[in-house]
């Protein structure tokens, strides 16, 4: 009896044209509209691969990328985030299944592991300028720290993010506007993680 | 009403059963590790023609791209997401006009600008 309803609901729903069948579910929207955002952000990303394309060779007589880069810990970075990754999508599952102690065991495990990468980052980026060759040296470098600097600034909002969404599960439980931010995110921290494969294959494996 | 979305779907909204979607993300996982493993191993290797690895790395990297569009955002060419489909190949397509129209750009100027100890000389 009930899927017989359903039924008849689905065939009426596909007689009526999608112009006139009303306003999409909130959850659609918030997803679709930080889906542009994404793209829009993913945007901005581009410019900065664009300089750093650009620039990348104009090292002012100052260090090379090739000196100053560690493959090895770039290579433990990139596992880290991945793995964040995956453990933000099993999160993400959980928030569907409304499984509150799995929702906080797989997002800490997000925050502890994005945190790992951001700490090594830093720890880079810090070892960089300690040799001298800050932002300011050569243009290679503007535009390196200009570009990794804008990725790891967007890992340090998420974190952030994720820490707001873990006190709001905390407060709220699982409100549906607490699950449309939880998805929110998980988008957020999947499309971070596309742009560093296209941070470490192009500024850290093609450095020349 | 859990797969017929007459608005369509937003991305990274579960396709399946929550159990197929546990094994998407292991998938990907497995996926994204081998195809990170061989970026990096290619990348220092001497067995792989040398002017070949960027194009290389580049396949390797838009491959994984691909994989952690499919299986951690779950993006289909399926009709109920032909709106994310879409929004993607236009920001992808932005993304590439930028790209290639910089350095298309910056190439250019550079082969026309004078060599730089002729304008020295005619800055005298």
């Amino acid at each position: 009896m009930m899927s017989a309803i359903a039924v008849s609901q689905r065939a009426v729903e596909d007689d009526i044209p999608l112009s006139m069948r009303g306003p999409a579910p909130a959850s659609v929207v918030a997803g679709f509209g930080f889906w542009l955002f994404l793209l829009s952000d993913i945007i901005l990303f581009a410019a900065f691969f664009a300089a750093y394309a650009v620039l990348s060779g104009e090292t002012a007589g100052g260090p090379s990328g090739l000196s100053l880069f560690h493959k090895q810990r770039v290579f433990i970075e990139t596992l880290f985030l991945l793995f964040s990754s995956v453990t933000c999508g099993f999160g993400s599952l959980a928030v569907q299944r409304g499984n509150r102690p799995r929702t906080c065991l797989w997002m800490i495990a997000t925050l502890l592991l994005g945190g790992v990468f951001l700490a090594l980052e830093l720890t880079e980026f810090s070892g960089i300028v300690a040799t001298g060759a800050g932002p300011s040296r050569s243009a290679f470098l503007s535009a390196f720290f200009a570009l990794v600097g804008a990725h790891g600034a967007h890992v340090t909002f998420g974190l952030a993010w994720l820490v707001v969404m873990l006190l709001q599960l905390g407060t709220f439980g699982f409100e549906p506007m607490v699950r449309r931010r939880f998805v929110c995110f998980a988008l957020f921290w999947h499309a971070l993680d596309i742009v560093w494969v296209g941070v470490f294959t192009i500024v850290y494996l093609g450095a020349r | 009403m859990s797969n017929s979305a007459p608005q369509g779907r937003s991305p990274g909204k579960a396709t399946h059963g929550a159990a197929d979607n546990a094994r998407s993300y292991v998938i990907g996982l497995a996926f994204a590790l081998v195809l990170t493993c061989a970026s990096f191993w290619a990348s220092a290797s001497s067995l792989i023609y040398g002017p070949a690895v960027p194009v290389l790395l580049a396949v390797l990297a838009i491959a994984q791209m691909g994989v952690h569009l499919v299986f951690f955002l779950h993006l289909s060419s399926a009709p109920d997401q032909s709106n994310n489909f879409l929004a993607l190949a236009f920001g992808l397509f932005v993304s590439a006009l930028v790209v290639f129209g910089s350095l298309l750009i910056m190439a250019n100027l550079n082969h026309n600008m004078m060599p730089m100890d002729r304008l020295l000389e005619l800055q005298r």
